[in-house]
Formats: structure tokens, C-alpha cells, sequence
């Protein structure tokens, strides 16, 4: 048949030479290859130690932000977690009391406010969402733990350290 | 007099044991870093600096772990294991690891015993220890193992004969099956204008008798018993806990010991270039301990060729393993045995 292209590349079944069957040759061939590895550098990070730098976009753990007063910018308003496609944030709100106007800039606060670790997709649609800049993913990589129970992140991790103390 | 030497040997064979059994320890460890480096990665490098008491952690979990109970056969599927490990640890018996060392008037043999069928012993024994394969995998009451067990049979089997052919062209150089006798024979480095060392006499044999170490050991590429791919894991399927340790350990200290068969075959033994100047100069005793490590150091050269073939080559398919052994080394072994008795005859003719 008339080949439509010049693509088409003929291949002959030649019987393999004494070399090629006597495997030797080929098998010293790959080892030259593996010992020119065993002496290169690895490319390895050491994780814990050594950290493989990141983007400046790059999403990590969560942060719920203060103001310039120090007070905490959350107003539980739930826009975060109805935006969020992983079903990972829940809160409680609560109303704030006289006298604590230095911890809370909204007259409504969140009392909890937790973040499944193990469901967040870090994809960030969360601090999109957020109406007062209160969640950044602005964190590290969220450390490993051993039970899923500690991975369901409260607000003493999440709240940013008060700004003067 | 009698009993200094019966002690002297009894700790002799304690010594051996030891190297025997830290050698294998650390030989795991080593694998993992010269696989680890020979794809470009760090390998375990947590326990301890470097990672070297990796093996003790490796050890103290497999002690740890859990008897995964099975409907086998209780005694054998204990036997399998043991006898693994123990025909791996004697064939280091009749092994020369150095000359004789003097003390005053004590002259020390760094021989456990010098058996005048020492190739044959070996040869005796490498050949039990695939009793420990295939009684394990019998006795595990599983398909998949007993697959695994009837292979390494077979295969140990098929490579015995190409081995010992390979064996039967060197003894007709060296004349002697007593391994202190042919490690003698090759004394110094060079000498009658070429090597004495008998892998330069015998490089054919040599090549033979290498890939046949690495069948005879279970290692890659030849490692089809233990076929992840096709048998699960082959004869230790169904083992956990220190009776899989011991089947992974006979494996590392198997390699030791062809290892230092090789070594005494081929390269030399503890013999190295200008040994007689040295043993004039420095003493004796310096010199057979200069050979005793340059004997390790052989052989460790040997277990990092091992481990390096292991990651570099894939495994052979079953019926391309039996093709080789059968239709590839033993006329290959039957070729050198005709070519080395017509060299020898013609040498013997004509350049004497």
C-alpha cells in the first residue's frame, strides 16, 4: 500500500548478532550506566531538615488574621465554608460581649473554628470567599500527626499570634 | 598442647561466626545504600549517623513482629528456616581467610580445617541449602510457595552442574580440591611471565562460575524463587517475624560466603603483589594480617558487584533461565574443560 506520510519506518527482524545473544556486552553496558548514577549528587531533600523552596502563591496551612489593633478579623459570617468544595471548615459563632471590642473588630465572632486538615484541599477558595480578609493559606506545609483526630485544626492553631505580647 | 588447639579453633570458629553474621547484618544496610545511590537517592539515613544502626532496628522489628499463624506443617515450617541459615553459615568451615600466623611457638592456622575435598564440601553444602527452600515452601501450605520452592529447586539444581564444570577446568590447573592448597597456588601476583592469580588463567571459568554464584545465591537477576511479580513472594510467602529474618539473612550471608569462594578461587585468596617483600620487611605476622584484610576487602568488592548487578539488571523469565543454564553455560563449561585440558597438554609439551 502507498504510505501517506514519510513517517512510516520499516523495521527488519535481523537475528540477533553473537554479541547481542552472548547478553555480556549489554548487561557491562547498563552497569557502566548504574555506577555513573552511584556517584552523582541526590537529588533528595531531606523534608524535616531541608525544605525545597516555594512559589510565592504557594497555599499552605490557614492563618485567621488580626487587624492593625490586634483584634481578630473573623465575623463568622460562613461564607468560607459554604465556599469550600471539601467540607472542611466549621464554626461556631457568637456574639461579643461589652468590653471585649479589643479581641473582636465584629460584633459577631467566631467562638470555634475548626479546619479538617485531612479533607482541606488547600485550594484556596476560602480566603477568595472571605468579605473581611480574615483566612490566609499563607502557612507551611501542614505537619504529619498519627491520628485524624489531630488533624481537625482549632482556632489555638489557627489565629495569628496577638500582634504585641 | 591438644587442648591449646582446640581452643585456639573454637575461637577461631566463634570469630568466624561473628564476621560471618555482622557481614550479612550490615550487608542489608549496605544494599539499601548502594541502591539508594545508584538511584541517585540517600537511603536510610535515620537510625543513628548515617543511618548505621539501621540493621539493628530492622532486627529488633523483625523480632517484634507478629507469628502470622498458619494451617502449616508446624515443625517443618520451623526446620526450613533454621536449616537456611545454618548450611549458609557452615560452608565458611574450610574457607583459608589468611597464611599462618607464629606467635613464638604457637603457630596459628586462620583456617577452621583444611579438608583435603574442601571445593567438594562446599559444593556439599551449598547444595543443602536448598533443602531450607524447599522444605520452608512445602511446609508453608501454599501455592504460591511451593511454586516458589519447586523453582529454586530447579534452578539451584540446573546451575550446580554448569558450576561445578566450571570448577573441573580450574582443578585441572591447580591440581588439588583442598582450598588451602589452591589459595597457595597462587602466591604473590605474578610470576613465569603472567598472573598467578587463577581468574587470569582461568577468565572463562571465572565469567561461568560468577554467573552461577549469582543462580546458586538466589540474587538478581536471577531471583525468579522470590518472583514478586508471578509468585506473590515465592517460598517465604507465608513467613513474618525472625523465620522470615533468618531466610533474608541465609540470603546475605550466602553471599558472603561465594563471595570469599570466589575470592579463594580465582582472586587470589589473601595473597597480593609483593606479599614476600613485605612479609621479609615488616614480619610475618604483619603481612598475613595486610592479606587477611585484603582478603575482606575482596570479597566485600565482590558483594558490592552483587549488589550493583542487582540494580541494574531486570529479572530473566523463567524459561530464558532455564535456557541459559541448560543450553548455554553447560556446553559452555564442557567447551572450557576440552580447551583447558588441550592447553594444558600443549603447555606441558612444548613450554616446559
Amino acid at each position: 500500500m502507498e504510505p501517506l506520510s514519510n513517517k512510516r519506518k520499516v523495521l527488519d527482524f535481523k537475528p540477533m548478532t553473537l554479541a547481542e545473544r552472548a547478553y555480556l556486552p549489554a548487561i557491562v553496558k547498563g552497569m557502566a550506566i548504574t555506577i555513573k548514577h552511584f556517584f552523582k549528587k541526590p537529588v533528595t531533600i531531606r523534608y524535616p531538615e531541608q525544605k525545597r523552596e516555594f512559589s510565592e502563591n504557594f497555599r499552605g496551612m490557614h492563618s485567621l488574621k488580626r487587624d492593625e489593633n490586634g483584634a481578630e478579623r473573623c465575623t463568622a459570617c460562613g461564607l468560607c465554608a459554604l465556599s469550600c468544595p471539601a467540607e472542611a471548615i466549621t464554626m461556631i459563632a457568637a456574639e461579643r460581649q461589652k468590653g471585649e471590642e479589643k479581641l473582636y473588630r465584629e460584633e459577631k465572632y467566631a467562638a470555634v473554628y475548626e479546619i479538617n486538615m485531612l479533607r482541606c484541599i488547600f485550594c484556596g477558595l476560602c480566603e477568595e470567599a472571605c468579605p473581611k480578609e480574615a483566612i490566609y493559606l499563607d502557612g507551611d506545609i501542614v505537619p504529619s500527626d498519627m491520628l485524624r483526630k489531630d488533624f481537625i485544626y482549632g482556632k489555638d492553631k489557627l489565629v495569628e499570634a496577638p500582634l504585641n505580647q | 598442647m591438644e587442648l591449646v588447639e582446640i581452643g585456639i579453633k573454637a575461637g577461631l570458629v566463634v570469630i568466624i561466626f561473628t564476621i560471618s553474621l555482622v557481614v550479612a547484618m550490615y550487608s542489608t544496610y549496605a544494599e539499601r545504600k548502594i541502591a539508594a545511590f545508584l538511584q541517585d537517592r540517600v537511603g536510610p539515613n535515620r537510625a543513628g549517623p548515617w543511618g548505621i544502626f539501621q540493621p539493628l532496628a530492622d532486627g529488633g522489628k523483625m523480632f517484634l513482629k507478629e507469628e502470622i499463624p498458619t494451617r502449616a506443617n508446624a515443625f517443618l515450617f520451623i526446620v526450613g528456616p533454621s536449616l537456611a541459615i545454618m548450611t549458609a553459615c557452615i560452608g565458611s568451615a574450610v574457607i583459608p581467610w589468611g597464611q599462618k600466623l607464629t606467635f613464638g611457638s604457637t603457630v596459628i592456622d586462620l583456617q577452621v580445617t583444611d579438608i583435603n575435598v574442601g571445593i567438594l564440601y562446599i559444593f556439599g553444602v551449598v547444595s543443602l541449602g536448598v533443602y531450607g527452600v524447599m522444605i520452608g515452601g512445602w511446609a508453608s501450605n501454599n501455592k504460591y510457595s511451593l511454586l516458589g520452592a519447586i523453582r529454586a529447586a530447579s534452578q539451584n539444581i540446573s546451575y550446580e552442574i554448569s558450576m561445578g564444570l566450571s570448577i573441573i577446568a580450574l582443578l585441572m590447573i591447580t591440581g588439588t580440591l583442598s582450598l588451602r592448597e589452591v589459595a597457595e597456588g597462587q602466591h604473590g601476583f605474578w610470576s613465569h611471565g603472567w598472573f598467578t592469580w587463577y581468574a587470569f588463567k582461568q577468565p572463562f571459568g571465572f565469567v561461568l562460575f560468577l554467573i552461577c554464584a549469582f543462580a546458586e545465591t538466589n540474587r538478581s537477576p536471577f531471583d525468579l524463587p522470590e518472583c514478586e511479580t508471578e509468585l506473590v513472594g515465592g517460598y517465604h510467602t507465608e513467613y513474618s517475624s525472625m523465620k522470615l529474618g533468618f531466610y533474608l539473612f541465609a540470603e546475605y550471608i550466602n553471599m558472603f560466603i561465594s563471595s570469599a569462594v570466589m575470592v579463594t578461587l580465582y582472586w587470589g585468596a589473601y595473597n597480593y603483589p609483593g606479599m614476600d617483600l613485605l612479609a621479609a620487611h615488616i614480619g610475618t605476622n604483619l603481612a598475613v594480617g595486610l592479606g587477611v584484610v585484603l582478603m575482606f576487602a575482596k570479597i566485600f568488592a565482590f558483594i558490592f558487584f552483587f549488589m550493583w548487578v542487582r540494580w541494574t539488571i531486570p529479572r530473566f523469565r523463567y524459561d530464558q533461565l532455564m535456557d541459559l543454564g541448560w543450553k548455554g553455560l553447560i556446553p559452555l563449561a564442557i567447551a572450557n574443560i576440552v580447551l583447558t585440558g588441550v592447553w594444558v597438554t600443549l603447555y606441558d609439551k612444548f613450554f616446559k
